[in-house]
């Protein structure tokens, strides 16, 4: 369910960079008031311990597929839901950092997706009201299964609805859902039940850690404020996406596009004079493409726009292919050379 | 965890963070029908990756692991999107096969920046440069100990998938999802008592919840501030002027 820089437009990342830096402060303050901070050593290696379950693959009953523990809720079932989400957060920024999953623009919507849901919202209101203050095995299963089902289908609608908000996918909003939701359904079942079993083992072997009182794990639990949360990420929100939409890479182009809104000119104005001017003048000669079109050959006077004639994007025009295609595999071959005199440098010097 | 057998960068943490995510949004912040324009961008990493000499295999390894998901959504862009953009001799190139392309460049850009991070600098002063940009003490010190434990757990979750294939070598390679949960169950038992016995090892240690590095951080303007700023002048340029307008027109005016 990692989402990708790819996929991502930098206002929807920029947004949802905000809302969870906004949570991950948030959680990190609560933690801050519980009673022994310096209880991280203990979050650190359960964050270890979710990569490694992750090694543990189990056959899919019917299916013949294999499948692994995703692991938020038992974190949030075993920390609590501040210490679970900044767990999380931490194995999220790793898998992107060593393993490549998902992608550091994309980072806060991987963790808003993969542990705000489970975290602060499937387990306050479902796996505790439904477990409650004195579990039995028949709770802890429903409540562990409806919980990591509610979960996924959330983190799941929610990367449908980013990835159609940034615009790079073509894929439609009904397609992709029913795409997602149902495979995330039967993921969020085979989770529900794995980490029901797990739950439960633990509860039979150490209840102790279940028991906040105790000084266990739990005892870094807490509940969650959620007029307060709300309130943050609905700020979060406005603020930066009214800030980050300068950014908004959409049809055609986003940062054109948000020009173009601002200034009423699709571009910024270009200066007669100093180095941008040298520059368009240099581009203006050079250019047997200008605008990534075949020079016309009269000259430059453009021929006036028909009214009423819709612009069609991407437009038919080979000019544009062929000057890409050129210009790109140039610059790609001036990179790579670049990188071949660096090396030699840089190994000389060594 | 750092499998780099190339340099380590003496750059400021702080700067090449700034950089990445410059870099990155630089990449995203494109139409998403750019291909050309995208290319000087791969000027990055490939300086990066020849002056620190880091290793091809390693970076193109990582790369490929992540390309099925994009290669996947990314292909539906040509399902959906079939206005032609190019008629030339019978051969017709859509708008969907553009977008893919784009695609594809920006996931190997964005991607490769990412894993470059950790290869030119130690995961260490890496935290500590995020704790210097403000990110909360706790998710730093969380980082680091997730980075030091991984390998740890990893190894004792091997160990049990080994164990297990060896009484039961009819189950290999998947587990059975019931026997799957109490493995996983005595994983996280095992790693619970590990970590409380590291907890009360560090806390006899003087431990108060942060880790200290031996050779603090100093940014310097020369040298991090520099590196920065040409970097960031280089994505602005990309990003404003079409490079690769101008070489084109250059090399086919001749």
């Amino acid at each position: 369910m990692h989402m990708a820089d790819a996929l991502l437009s930098p206002m929807v990342g920029g947004t949802m960079w905000a809302v969870t830096a906004g949570l991950t402060a948030y959680s990190a303050r609560k933690l801050k008031e519980s009673p022994d901070e310096s209880r991280v050593p203990l979050m650190g290696v359960l964050g270890a311990f979710i990569f490694a379950s992750q090694m543990i693959n189990f056959s899919i009953p019917a299916t013949g597929s294999s499948g692994h523990l995703g692991g938020g809720m038992i974190l949030a079932v075993l920390l609590g839901p501040y210490a679970a989400f900044l767990v999380l957060a931490s194995v999220l920024v790793v898998q992107a950092l060593f393993f490549a999953d998902g992608g550091l623009l994309a980072l806060g919507c991987n963790i808003f997706n993969m542990a705000f849901f489970p975290c602060f919202l499937a387990y306050p209101f479902i796996y505790r009201k439904i477990a409650g203050q004195k579990p039995s095995q028949s709770k802890i299963f429903l409540a562990a299964v409806l919980a990591a089902v509610v979960g996924l289908q959330l983190g799941a609608f929610s990367v449908v609805v980013e990835t159609r908000v940034s615009g790079i996918s073509e894929l439609p909003f009904g397609t992709f859902l029913l795409l997602m939701q149902p495979i995330h359904l039967a993921i969020g079942i085979v989770e529900g039940i794995v980490t029901a079993a797990v739950v439960l083992f633990v509860w039979k072997a150490r209840p102790e850690l279940f028991a906040p009182a105790s000084g266990g794990v739990a005892a870094l639990a807490g509940g969650v404020p959620m007029k307060k949360v709300l309130a943050g990420l609905a700020l979060a929100s406005v603020l930066t996406g009214g800030i980050l939409s300068w950014f908004a890479s959409s049809y055609p182009d986003g940062l054109e596009w948000s020009m173009a809104k601002t200034s009423g000119s699709e571009g910024l104005e270009t200066p007669e004079d100093g180095l941008h001017g040298a520059l368009s003048a240099l581009q203006g000669k050079l250019a047997f493409l200008p605008d990534y079109g075949f020079r016309k050959p009269g000259g430059d006077e453009a021929p006036p726009e028909q009214p009423g004639e819709a612009v069609s994007w991407p437009a038919v025009d080979p000019g544009t292919t062929l000057s890409g295609l050129v210009g790109g595999g140039m610059t790609l071959l001036l990179a790579g050379l670049a990188g071949l005199v660096i090396k030699r440098g840089s190994s000389k010097r060594a | 965890m750092n499998p780099s057998t190339g340099r380590q960068s003496g750059i400021d943490p702080r700067a090449l963070w700034i950089v990445t995510f410059a870099f990155i949004l630089t990449v995203t912040s494109f139409g998403k029908y750019e291909i050309s324009r995208l290319t000087p961008l791969f000027l990055y990493p490939v300086a990066m990756t020849a002056f620190y000499g880091l290793p091809l295999k390693e970076l193109g390894k990582r790369i490929l692991l992540v390309l099925p998901f994009i290669l996947l959504v990314g292909l539906f862009n040509p399902v959906f999107d079939r206005r032609a953009v190019l008629e030339a001799g019978g051969f017709s190139l859509s708008g969907g096969w553009v977008s893919f392309i784009s695609i594809v460049l920006r996931s190997l850009l964005a991607v490769s920046s990412a894993i470059l991070l950790v290869l030119v600098s130690p995961f260490d002063r890496l935290c500590l440069g995020l704790e210097k940009m403000r990110v909360p003490r706790v998710l730093v010190t969380q980082l680091q100990f997730l980075h030091r434990y991984l390998l740890l757990l990893k190894g004792e979750a091997q160990r049990m998938i080994r164990a297990h294939h060896l009484r039961c070598p009819v189950n290999r390679p998947k587990i059975p999802m019931e026997v799957a949960s109490s493995m996983i169950g005595s994983l996280l038992l095992r790693a619970v008592d590990r970590a409380t016995r590291i907890h009360w090892a560090m806390l006899v240690r003087g431990f108060d919840g942060e880790i200290r590095l031996q050779r603090p951080l100093s940014f310097s303007w020369a040298r991090d501030g520099s590196f920065a700023a040409a970097w960031g002048l280089f994505f602005l340029l990309s990003r404003f002027v079409d490079l690769p307008g101008i070489l084109s027109g250059w090399v086919l005016a001749r």
